[in-house]
């Protein structure tokens, strides 16, 4: 039925101006592939589409989602975090004994963290290094810091943070309004202020800012910092969801927050990112490897493999949706 | 149009002897630039008043570039002095020039192809922030287009990228022209109208005027002399980094800029040889895909076919689809023979980077350069210093990096590509953009020479002048053959008249 | 000629000397004990990346966006694959080896069929393609317990006079890579679609072959590499190739390929890859914790990569 009412939306609009309708859709498909998600839920199991069914299942989508943001904004600027993982498991491992233990030093730890990023980002310029290659031993460094701060599986959320994460609003999910927020929030700061266009003009076309006076170290610097600091929250809202933390806690978050950018219309190169785009690409991930697979009674075995055919499916439509249009 | 150019001419004529008494917007003494040992200025004096037009002319590699990126603040000069509007700048820089009222417009498009046409005027106006910026930039960019381009179609939130590439030059423009904070005084346009077709052109040109009869000024650079002898009030000549003359543009003729550029002779005859004899055999026969009617184009060995029309109106589409055509059946579309494409888009299109001149030739004929199962460096080098020599390829030597070529030196390497491959057929699509005019003579002559030889050209063109060349022209509109002319009936009005007007 | 260009400045000699650094360092903190067994080691373990490495370098080449994230699914399921097939027979080692092989490359073409059939992202596409090889590999391979059969164990760790044969041989397929990417029609095809896929289109590369090729070609490679790797450790498990996720991609960018595409370069993926084996035997020596090991490690991979330096962008 959505098939027919797709083909037609298509057709009639055939008419009108090519590049509007190419733009709509280009917006439109990430949320698309969430609705496809959604409908193979409802099908499989109709009880899942509830208040606790969507509590649960989004379960993990608020880190997910916050570390995609991270992944993005470093995107935008035609680079890729291979660290961001291993940063938001060594956020994990900090937020659940420093911050708890000594609040002042692991708040100095975090905003720390954050500056490491900044300069990361100013390195990475300065040194037109290929950021593959930095974040990648990046990721090694805050794999090893994890371990030493929090050498085994353990330690506890501060309870501040325990009661923020286990909100319970009346009527929609608390995953779902935070993901909204998120998204609204970021896609003011990058997309509606007169900074943000000269942020995702960094990646769009660097020599034409830079001609025109503006300075890419500073759009690496900020890109960078804002990645650090959504890692961070993204760290923070996981053990606040887990409670107690583990090194590798984090390790997922990599691949899952390039996929989450990539499904939410993004691209590598070009600055051609979308802040709303990339929360539905993480909330459809989450959906996608969240305890809906148990519902469906996948053996354990597959339970990868659904991902990936989840992740397959969700593109493989996409396409379909964009020939169609063509 | 030329009534209206006329009488703006005679209004700036008049303003200009009225702001003679006022200080120049720039002046440059003695400027000098060295790029490692290769001196790319050498002692250059160059001024621009208020209200006056500045053509300036030379070959690629005369030092045009370098001096307007010099006046644009992009460029320090090694020594010399810059003074604007009568002070000297000791720290002369983008923002500078920006502050000062000097802005430039780059041959290769500074817009960022990923945000809108408004979001792309913010970036050049720092002054566009704040709350409701977004309105105002696109208010400021929408009334600019209106004014230059009143029938440009062109939303300030369409993404640049989806704009075609003439589009995207109109809202360069347009961009250069907005004011908001800094004051404007030069505008410099390096190649304004290579990606804009006969029409646009000509409002951007009488834009120019109207802007110069205003009191402000340009300086206007252009591969196209005809542009620069009719919008220019004076004309500089640029000649191995140095200006050779600097005149009233009433005082040049054609014949006269040419010979100051120092190229190839003035006047050549482009249509020496008589018509061919009889027609050889069938190479391609196409039907654009838009095509309705059962018009299609037909190109038979020997000959030498032009694509006209309006600039993006489906001759590039076409010659795509034809080269697609020759590795894989396409429905409409007939090929006999191998295919080479020499592209228009030297950066996009046609360098590979990364490697050297000689590699950029021979990655067309790899197959036959083998020696066995790999490459022979021995042939390949062979098979550089042939097309070096037989296309002058200016360079010490053929293992250089492609860029250390001048742009028409490298479009060259592109055109000895396709000629040394073993394709019968090869498709231009305009190759000529931007190029200078002592390199398309020697190019002219290639391509006849290649095409008596039995290879067959398609040959895509913005430039009516080089549609002299072909045998046979077809014109294109809205993605579809409108008119199919042979070179006898081939004239300037006629290309225009089945460009803008119904399909006869 | 090319050579000496090469030679000259060139990000692959870091990679030389900071392997030959770190084994200095080593053997100074032992006071020389165990410096030939040591880099008869490290050549043994540096065979299995350099062949992953190259398969990915080759990926990498092909420009932005590029890169087979599938190889530690793959090898683990190819070792799978190669211990089932020879069962513990050397009679069988040829026909596991070819299995291995012939089971990475379908995984390299499968690969290259999401790319080009969803004209997705390759590191998308890979991802999850290797989602989905996991959980294949996890049902195959469960509870599996065969030996590899003692001659390909004993082939895996043959040594003439301290120089593991593997490796000889694997130096000998690293220099026919090389040929391959500079005197061949393939290679200098994947170096013209690195540096810009359409003009390569344009000047009449047959993009979607070579992109195919390449693919698979890596596939295969990772094939080859679990097959030796289960010999090697005699026996296959899931997580065997876990490492060489980050590992393929480290050595080849320590080794001076551009991620950017088109500009590759074979010795220094052997270069960094002793660098990372001699590396991690350094700081098992000096006998630091897990995590200090992890921060070194990471510490002096952003090291080297600043130290040498990036390339200039070209225009």
């Amino acid at each position: 039925m959505t098939a027919a009412s797709l083909d037609t939306t298509a057709k009639t609009s055939a008419e009108r101006g090519a590049l509007a309708r190419a733009r709509l859709l280009r917006g439109l498909l990430p949320a698309l592939s969430l609705a496809l998600v959604l409908l193979a839920i409802a099908w499989l199991n109709p009880r899942a589409i509830s208040y606790f069914g969507f509590s649960l299942m989004l379960n993990l989508a608020i880190p997910i989602a916050l570390a995609t943001i991270a992944q993005m904004f470093v995107i935008a600027g035609n680079e890729l975090d291979l660290s961001i993982g291993t940063f938001v498991g060594f956020v994990g491992c900090v937020t659940a004994t420093w911050l708890k233990d000594a609040p002042l030093i692991g708040v100095v730890i975090l905003l720390g963290s954050i500056g490491i990023y900044a300069l990361l980002g100013a390195l990475i310029h300065l040194r037109n290094l290929p950021s593959i290659v930095v974040t990648l031993g990046m990721s090694f460094v805050w794999q090893g810091l994890a371990i030493l701060v929090l050498p085994k599986p353990g330690g506890k959320a501060p309870d501040w943070l325990l009661a923020i994460m286990s909100f319970k609003p009346p009527f929609i999910p608390f995953p779902i309004i935070a993901a909204l927020l998120i998204g609204l929030v970021v896609h003011f700061g990058l997309m509606r202020t007169s900074y943000g266009v000269i942020l995702r003009g960094s990646g769009g076309n660097p020599a034409a800012l830079k001609r025109a006076g503006w300075s890419l170290l500073r759009t690496k610097i900020v890109l960078f910092a804002l990645a650090g600091l959504f890692g961070v929250l993204s760290g923070m809202a996981l053990i606040g969801i887990t409670t107690s933390a583990d090194a590798n806690i984090g390790n997922g978050y990599t691949l899952l927050a390039i996929a989450g950018v990539i499904l939410g219309g993004g691209e590598f190169v070009g600055g051609r990112v979308s802040p709303i785009g990339a929360v539905i690409g993480a909330l459809t991930l989450a959906l996608a490897a969240s305890p809906l697979l148990t519902f469906m009674h996948i053996p354990p075995d597959w339970q990868v493999a659904a991902n990936g055919a989840i992740l397959i499916i969700v593109l493989a439509a996409r396409v379909l949706i964009s020939r169609k249009e063509r | 149009m030329p009534e209206g150019n006329a009488d703006i001419i005679g209004l700036s004529g008049a303003e200009k002897h009225f702001g003679a008494a006022n200080v120049d917007i720039i002046r440059l003494d003695g400027a000098e630039k060295h790029f490692g040992a290769v001196r790319a200025l050498g002692g250059v004096d160059f001024h621009v008043g208020p209200g006056e037009c500045v053509g300036l002319v030379g070959h690629n590699g005369a030092g045009k570039s370098t001096l307007m990126h010099m006046v644009a603040g992009t460029l320090a000069p090694d020594s010399g002095k810059i003074g604007v509007h009568g002070g000297i700048e000791d720290n002369y820089s983008v923002s500078r020039a920006q502050k000062l009222g000097i802005r430039c417009v780059f041959q290769e498009l500074s817009l960022c192809p990923n945000l809108s046409v408004a979001e792309n005027t913010r970036i050049n106006h720092a002054a566009l922030s704040g709350l409701g910026w977004r309105r105002r930039a696109a208010t400021l960019i929408t009334a600019k287009l209106d004014e230059i381009f009143p029938d440009h179609g062109i939303s300030a939130w369409d993404i640049v990228g989806d704009l075609s590439i003439g589009r995207r030059q109109m809202v360069e423009v347009a961009r250069a022209f907005t004011v908001t904070q800094d004051r404007l005084d030069l505008v410099i346009l390096d190649e304004p109208t290579s990606s804009l077709d006969a029409h646009t052109a000509g409002q951007l040109l009488a834009f120019v005027r109207r802007f110069v009869a205003a009191g402000k000024s340009c300086i206007l650079i252009s591969h196209v002399l005809g542009e620069v002898l009719r919008n220019a009030d004076r004309i500089v000549v640029m000649r191995d980094g140095k200006v050779v003359v600097a005149d009233a543009a009433n005082a040049f003729d054609r014949d006269r800029l040419v010979t100051a550029m120092g190229g190839a002779e003035a006047h050549r005859g482009t249509m020496t040889e008589t018509t061919k004899a009889e027609a050889g055999p069938l190479r391609v026969r196409a039907r654009p895909a838009r095509q309705a009617d059962g018009k299609e184009l037909v190109a038979r060995a020997g000959e030498i076919i032009g694509l006209a029309g309006l600039a993006g109106h489906g001759q590039t589409d076409l010659l795509l689809a034809i080269f697609a055509a020759a590795q894989r059946i396409r429905p409409g579309i007939e090929v006999t023979a191998p295919v080479a494409l020499v592209a228009g888009d030297r950066q996009s299109d046609g360098i590979f980077p990364q490697w050297s001149i000689a590699e950029n030739i021979g990655i067309r004929s790899l197959a036959r350069l083998r020696n066995g199962l790999l490459i022979s460096p021995q042939r390949e080098a062979e098979l550089a210093a042939f097309w070096q020599q037989k296309i002058g390829i200016r360079t010490p030597d053929m293992n250089n990096n492609i860029f250390s070529l001048s742009g028409g030196n490298q479009q060259k390497a592109l055109f000895a590509r396709a000629l040394g491959s073993d394709a019968e057929i090869v498709l231009m699509d305009d190759p000529m953009r931007g190029v200078d005019i002592g390199t398309k003579l020697e190019v002219y002559d290639l391509v006849r020479e290649e095409a008596r030889n039995g290879r067959t050209f398609l040959w895509y063109t913005t430039e009516t002048e080089e549609l002299d060349n072909c045998d046979h022209i077809y014109v294109f509109k809205n993605g579809r053959i409108v008119a199919n002319l042979t070179r006898d009936e081939l004239t300037e009005e006629k290309i225009i008249q089945s460009s803008f007007g119904d399909a006869a | 000629m090319i050579l000496v260009k090469s030679l000259a400045g060139k990000p692959w000699v870091w990679s030389f000397l900071g392997a030959l650094l770190v084994w200095l360092a080593t053997i100074a903190f032992t006071g020389g004990y165990g410096a030939g067994g040591m880099v008869t080691a490290a050549l043994s373990l540096a065979v299995f990346t350099v062949i992953v490495g190259v398969g990915q370098m080759f990926v990498i080449t092909l420009g932005p966006g590029n890169v087979d994230l599938s190889l530690p699914a793959n090898i683990g399921l190819a070792s799978a694959v190669a211990m089932k097939v020879m069962a513990g027979s050397d009679s069988m080692i040829v026909v596991g080896l070819l299995a291995a092989l012939a089971c990475g490359a379908a995984i390299g073409a499968v690969n290259y069929l999401l790319i080009w059939a969803l004209r997705i992202p390759p590191i998308i596409a890979t991802l999850s393609a290797s989602f989905i090889i996991q959980s294949i590999d996890i049902s195959y391979g469960r509870g599996l317990q065969i030996k590899p059969p003692p001659g390909f164990a004993d082939f895996t760790n043959w040594q003439i006079l301290g120089v593991p044969v593997l490796a000889l041989l694997t130096v000998l397929f690293t220099i026919g890579a090389a040929i391959a990417m500079q005197r061949m029609i393939y290679g200098r095809s994947v170096l013209a679609i690195g540096q810009n896929i359409r003009a390569a289109w344009l000047a009449g590369v047959n993009v979607g072959r070579i992109r195919f090729l390449t693919y698979t070609l890596s596939g295969a490679l990772g094939g080859i590499d679990g097959a030796l790797l289960a010999g090697y450790f005699r026996g296959a498990n899931v997580d065997i190739g876990n490492e060489y996720l980050l590992a393929s991609i480290a050595v080849v960018v320590i080794g001076g390929t551009s991620v950017a595409g088109g500009k590759a370069n074979v010795p220094g993926v052997w270069g960094a890859a002793l660098f990372l084996v001699l590396l991690l035997t350094m700081l098992n020596t000096f006998g630091v914790s897990a995590g200090v090991r992890l921060l070194l490690t990471g510490l002096i991979i952003v090291g080297v990569i600043t130290a040498a330096g990036g390339e200039k962008a070209v225009r």
